[in-house]
């Protein structure tokens, strides 16, 4: 069963050094498709580290790999992943008027892969 | 002196700038091989300047330009990309945060004689910001204020623990200033988030707001700081007990120079301008209490430099049309995203930017489906699926030129290294050349004055 939760998309470290890398290099590839998740969270699914999953909402699709982060640090029902195509594919064109289309708090639902 | 010559091949760069974020940090010791056309130390850069200075080395075998994948001369291109934006019946430009002033004022030239659109990047990182300055104002500072004066700052729904790495250390936090000469001591540091990020050490506090509560937590601040009760619910509302906000609104009031620096938790989320409209709106009221100020912390080098010279230029600051010859500013339907979602665009120059990377797919599709002239000085998403994609020379490690520091304050470049790739500024001028001479062969001299401005040297 599919859960549902809140993705945000942000900057990270290795996110803007494997930018300057270059966006075709496998560590611009691959640390665009980590997702963090809740320890808790992940233990309640029964994923582990290295699970893929496919994140989905009307817009699109995405595969990534999922890492856990401390209860502390992530809270549950939410997932951070560094900015990049996959994060892309989840986004709504609509702006609202504004422009800015809403780039953060995407709610998509989660399931393991295989 | 700017540069020494440590030995035959290496060349040291004094005082060269980085300009990969906003912090633009104009402290860069450069050791340059002049041999292998790479820098081989950025000594004072952050892990992001670091690596991006260390990647932006010459690619030799890579083409100045390609039409349709292929190899070609830059005139032959620059040919082929101004026949384009002339034929189209609304041409887009979008991009320029990772350019020269000089450059972005070009392309605004450009989009002014095609009576096209022109949009940067802030459209998807601060434009909510920039709209709710319009809507309620900025109690604005420069960087050296907060080194010098600040005794509180709060980060509200950013990161720059790995955004801006150097923000903490040049200006806000560690940074030792005239009437904070103990640096960190000195100051009380607060950070606003709805996850526990790697800022949150660096703060005294950390507040966690719950996801899409940003408005309701900066709404009830603003009432207890104008005395005001608020209702109990906002406690669950937000996550954030009246408690700690009481806390918080007594630590602003009674700080002596406050400063809160808004992040894209604000603009990215539902609320958007609302979101950044209240943040700004709390600095100007504590106004009555003590000296309070707000900023965006900006994201790419020169992002602060487009809004500048949109601004100039245009009136506006991003997402701006000509297709009457004079310019007019409308967010959510000049603005790139929607230019492209609704498929109004039908050519698109893009200027140091990759929106086929991080643009909704509708938007991406639809740039799939146009001609799209490229400019950027690595093979991107957007050059790869470009009709004309030019390659240049990177701004700040091969070109001079000014750009603008997130505080509004413009830095003059230091070139480390010449590259054999023209400058954007150079394309553009080039590309301007071209359409001013093909609109008016055509009779469609377009504009708000364009028979001057093709009577007027480039």
């Amino acid at each position: 069963m599919p859960e549902t939760m809140l993705l945000i998309p942000g900057r990270s470290s290795k996110q803007g050094t494997s930018l300057n890398k270059g966006k075709f290099q496998d560590e611009y590839q691959q640390v665009t498709t980590t997702v963090e998740m809740n320890e808790e969270d992940m233990a309640r699914l029964g994923y582990s580290d290295g699970d893929q999953l496919r994140l989905s909402n009307s817009i699109g699709e995405a595969v990534v790999t999922c890492v856990s982060k401390k209860a502390a640090n992530l809270p549950q029902g939410l997932l951070f992943i560094p900015y990049g195509p996959a994060s892309s594919q989840l986004m709504d064109s609509d702006t609202a008027g504004s422009g800015m289309p809403l780039s953060k708090h995407l709610p998509v639902s989660v399931e393991k892969i295989g | 002196m700017s540069e020494k010559a440590a030995n035959e091949n290496t060349k040291l760069v004094e005082n060269a700038t980085c300009t990969f974020c906003g912090c633009v940090c104009d402290d860069m010791m450069l050791t340059v091989d002049t041999k292998e056309k790479r820098i081989t130390k950025a000594k004072n850069a952050c892990v992001l300047g670091r690596a991006w200075f260390a990647e932006h080395y010459i690619e030799e075998d890579a083409p100045p330009a390609l039409i349709d994948g292929k190899p070609a001369a830059v005139e032959d291109a620059v040919e082929e990309a101004a026949r384009t934006l002339v034929k189209a019946r609304f041409p887009i430009t979008y991009g320029l945060s990772d350019t020269t002033c000089e450059a972005q004022r070009q392309a605004v030239a450009i989009a002014d004689l095609l009576r096209g659109c022109i949009d940067t990047t802030t459209s998807v990182c601060h434009g909510p910001t920039g709209l709710a300055f319009q809507g309620v104002g900025e109690s604005t500072m420069t960087l050296g204020e907060v080194k010098n004066r600040a005794d509180l700052v709060i980060y509200w729904g950013g990161n720059p623990a790995e955004s801006h790495p150097r923000h903490f250390g040049r200006y806000a936090v560690t940074a030792k200033g005239m009437f904070t000469p103990q640096g960190k001591k000195d100051r009380t540091v607060v950070v606003v988030d709805v996850r526990r990020t790697p800022s949150a050490p660096a703060a005294n506090q950390f507040i966690q707001v719950k996801p899409g509560r940003d408005f309701e937590l900066l709404w009830a601040l603003r009432a207890l700081v104008k005395n005001r009760k608020v209702n109990p619910e906002v406690e669950a509302l937000t996550g954030v007990s009246v408690e700690a906000m009481e806390a918080l609104v007594e630590k602003m009031k009674t700080c002596r120079y406050g400063a809160l620096f808004l992040g894209m938790g604000l603009t990215m989320t539902r609320g958007r301008h609302f979101n950044s409209g209240a943040a700004l709106a709390l600095a100007t009221d504590l106004n009555e209490y003590t000296h309070f100020v707000a900023k965006p912390v900006r994201g790419h080098g020169n992002v602060t430099g487009a809004d500048n010279v949109m601004s100039w230029q245009t009136g506006y600051p991003f997402g701006v049309n000509y297709s009457r010859g004079f310019p007019r500013f409308n967010p959510g339907e000049f603005t790139t995203v929607d230019t492209l979602a609704r498929r109004d665009a039908d050519a698109a120059m893009i200027i140091a930017s990759d929106p086929a990377s991080n643009f909704p797919q509708a938007a991406v599709e639809h740039l799939r489906n146009i001609p799209v002239i490229a400019l950027d000085t690595k093979s991107t998403f957007t050059s790869r699926l470009a009709h004309v994609a030019f390659r240049t020379a990177t701004y700040g490690i091969n070109t001079t030129g000014t750009v603008y520091r997130m505080d509004d304050v413009p830095i003059t470049l230091r070139k480390a290294f010449e590259s054999p790739f023209p400058t954007d500024e150079e394309i553009l001028k080039a590309i301007k050349k071209r359409v001013r001479e093909l609109t008016l062969t055509r009779g469609q001299a377009r504009g708000a004055n364009a028979e001057a401005k093709a009577a007027a040297p480039a």
